[in-house]
């Protein structure tokens, strides 16, 4: 099987504190990978240092056979042409209406006529349900139309691999079962590569074909997910169970509540 | 002891970091010229947004500017005798100074104040970082047409305020004052020469512009990406070109002053 | 694309601002003429001083500007100060007996070239040349002849004693 994403050996630390500490991962061809992980274990960072948006601390990145650490300015723009990413926030241009939004990449990037604009922007709109909506302002859309827009335009220039961050944030149960649907049928049809970021463990479980799980800067279980489900690692068991309290703390790192009131009084 | 050096120090990092980033910047807005077809429409927008939807403020500023120094000038020259060079008044101190000066006031509140929330907004909600996933730099994108945009504005917005101060000037002294419209602008004919008074205006102009959508776009671009990050660039950068203005009106000033 | 439209227009507009007000600054407010001179003849007149006399000076005759100071030399033999009016073309009637002299608008103004017309009945022509010239009062030399006016006259007293 080929990896179309390699990393090897990554760490990343943001001023002292380690994001990553020298973690490998493979991402396979043609797959639904899904990387999970508690809030603020990095997984968007993981998502940049895979776009070349943050550079990392050691260690590294292969994409589509290319090292990102040699690619110039024009060489990685090139090899970002292949890759979508949907953001958490959608990252729709706010002062464009919906069909030029998908539009957009189209016309940065081909030099086809406006009909062919026209025709190739309905098709993606109408691959995520939105292709009467073009006319709407992003202001009006709801968070779920809105990062299926974001996904059309994503996959407007045919990617090979599409970036995921957590795209079933904040979603109710209908529009996230429709963007499960999506990346699982979009993965399918195009024959891209996908790698979801996200921490709705039950419900990336059922359309992921490999998980890597983080936490605490390294790489605590990987597998498909009906390895997972039978793995007994506490770090792993409190994640997907969904524990209050366990070996990830409930508490922010620090002193005890003892020695902090003393100092109160002191 | 160590810590405080190690404090100093880290502070001295950021503020070479700061400039580094600024510089940067620059260097890439001026080295990557847009292609013709896709800058030239961009170029046009952003001129638009920050030239020409800057004019009703720079009119009536200019104008109500030009009033006023006619207004207090006669009221000085008369007390010697010297009413008759009002016009000069008026046309030296707004061509050299009060053009220059006010407009790239008003322009870094109106334009420049705008440029920072839009980028400090744009990268709030990802929409930079998307652009740069969809293999679109927005250095080049969205940064370099506002930049050149607000050269250009710069320089212009300032003929018209010259323009419509000393329209303003003469209206004024004519219709109110009584003055002989005649003798009002032969006496400022003969003494504002156009290359070092007013051609030395444009160019302090210009070098206005550069530096206040410099440290408008540097300011929205290196912002937090938060609300107070945002409203701490767009202050910081009415406050910076401001300050910019006045140094580098004065630096230029001297330099021009030899040739006066 | 009604609104590039509307963009463009205004964009337009703006420029064609801007080339107004650039004409207008040459134009009206510097007087820049140099490229675009207005038709008139010049003549010349020379002077024994003519004080902060400058280039582009207005040349007036009865407080009306009829043309302006096109340049000023020194004539190497004499010493005097060439200076060379520019008159405009409607005013053609200047008898060649007139006099000119540099005075000063107001206590503090400008000085300007004044010609004060005579009684001949033939008129200046292009390169004609003004025999009659008054020079700039210059106020230090006034306020010099008059002190040593007010000396001399208390030291002829002392001498008297």
């Amino acid at each position: 099987m080929e990896h179309f994403v390699d990393i090897q050996g990554l760490s990343f630390q943001r001023n002292d504190r380690f994001i990553f500490h020298d973690i490998n991962m493979m991402i396979p061809e043609g797959k639904v990978t899904a990387i999970m992980g508690p809030s603020g274990s990095g997984k968007t960072t993981l998502l940049r240092l895979i776009g070349k948006q943050l550079e990392p601390s050691k260690g590294s990145i292969t994409v589509a056979g290319k090292p990102l650490s040699t690619l110039n300015h024009d060489a990685l723009y090139q090899l970002r042409k292949k890759m979508g990413m949907l953001f958490q926030t959608g990252g729709l241009f706010t002062h464009l209406d919906v069909f030029e939004n998908v539009a957009f990449p189209l016309r940065e990037h081909t030099t086809l006529s406006e009909s062919m604009i026209h025709t190739l922007v309905l098709l993606k709109l109408e691959m995520v349900g939105l292709r009467s909506a073009g006319h709407l302002m992003p202001a009006e859309l709801s968070g779920g139309m809105a990062r299926r827009v974001s996904l059309a335009r994503a996959i407007a220039l045919d990617p090979d691999l599409i970036l995921y961050d957590e795209p079933l944030t904040g979603q109710d149960p209908i529009s996230m079962g429709v963007l499960l649907k999506l990346i699982r049928t979009l993965n399918d049809a195009l024959g891209l590569t996908s790698i979801i970021v996200s921490h709705d463990v039950k419900e990336v479980l059922d359309i992921a074909d490999l998980v890597y799980i983080i936490a605490d800067t390294r790489i605590i279980a990987e597998g498909t997910p009906a390895i997972l489900k039978q793995n007994n690692n506490p770090m792993l068991r409190q994640f997907m169970d969904g524990l209050p309290d366990g070996p990830v703390p409930f508490h922010y790192p620090g002193c005890s509540l003892m020695d902090d009131l003393m100092k109160e009084e002191a | 002891m160590i810590n405080q050096i190690a404090a100093l120090g880290r502070f001295g990092i950021n503020i070479v970091r700061h400039y580094g980033r600024a510089g940067m910047m620059l260097f890439q807005v001026i080295y990557y010229r847009p292609s013709f077809r896709k800058g030239f429409p961009l170029l046009l927008q952003q001129i638009y947004a920050e030239g020409v939807l800057s004019l009703i403020i720079i009119i009536v500023s200019g104008a109500f500017i030009g009033m006023v120094v006619a207004l207090q000038g006669y009221h000085t020259l008369s007390k010697f005798g010297a009413s008759q060079q009002l016009g000069p008044l008026v046309a030296l101190s707004v061509a050299r100074e009060l053009g220059p000066v006010v407009t790239a006031l008003l322009f870094a509140g109106r334009a420049g104040s705008a440029l920072a929330a839009e980028i400090g907004l744009m990268k709030a909600t990802d929409q930079l970082s998307s652009m740069e996933m969809m293999a679109v730099d927005p250095v080049r994108r969205v940064i370099a047409p506002r930049f050149w945009a607000g050269c250009i504005s710069m320089p212009i917005l300032t003929i018209i305020f010259d323009t419509v101060a000393i329209y303003g000037a003469f209206w004024l002294g004519v219709h109110w004052l009584g003055m002989d419209s005649g003798s009002f602008w032969s006496n400022m004919q003969s003494a504002v020469d156009f290359r070092l008074d007013i051609v030395n205006g444009i160019i302090k102009s210009m070098v206005f512009g550069v530096a206040i959508t410099w440290i408008a776009l540097h300011q929205g671009y290196d912002a937090i990406p938060t609300s107070a990050g945002i409203a701490n660039a767009t202050t910081r950068t009415v406050v910076y070109s401001s300050l910019a203005v006045l140094g580098l009106d004065f630096i230029l000033t001297a330099m021009m002053i030899g040739a006066w | 694309m009604l609104q590039t439209k509307k963009t463009e227009i205004g964009v337009g507009l703006f420029l064609l601002a801007a080339l107004a007000g650039l004409i207008f600054l040459s134009m009206q407010v510097s007087g820049l003429t140099s490229i675009f001179q207005r038709p008139g003849y010049t003549i010349t007149a020379d002077f024994d001083d003519i004080g902060q006399l400058k280039i582009r000076g207005s040349v007036k005759i009865g407080g009306v500007t009829i043309g302006q100071v096109s340049s000023i030399a020194i004539d190497p033999v004499t010493y005097k100060a060439v200076v060379t009016l520019r008159i405009d073309n409607n005013v053609e009637d200047i008898p060649d007996d007139s006099s000119a002299s540099i005075l000063t608008a107001g206590l503090l103004g400008d000085n300007y070239v004044a010609i004060t017309p005579l009684y001949s009945k033939t008129f200046f022509h292009n390169g004609g040349h003004i025999q009659d010239t008054h020079s700039a009062m210059i106020l230090e030399k006034l306020i010099g002849q008059f002190l040593f006016s007010i000396n001399h006259g208390k030291t002829d007293k002392g001498n008297a004693k």
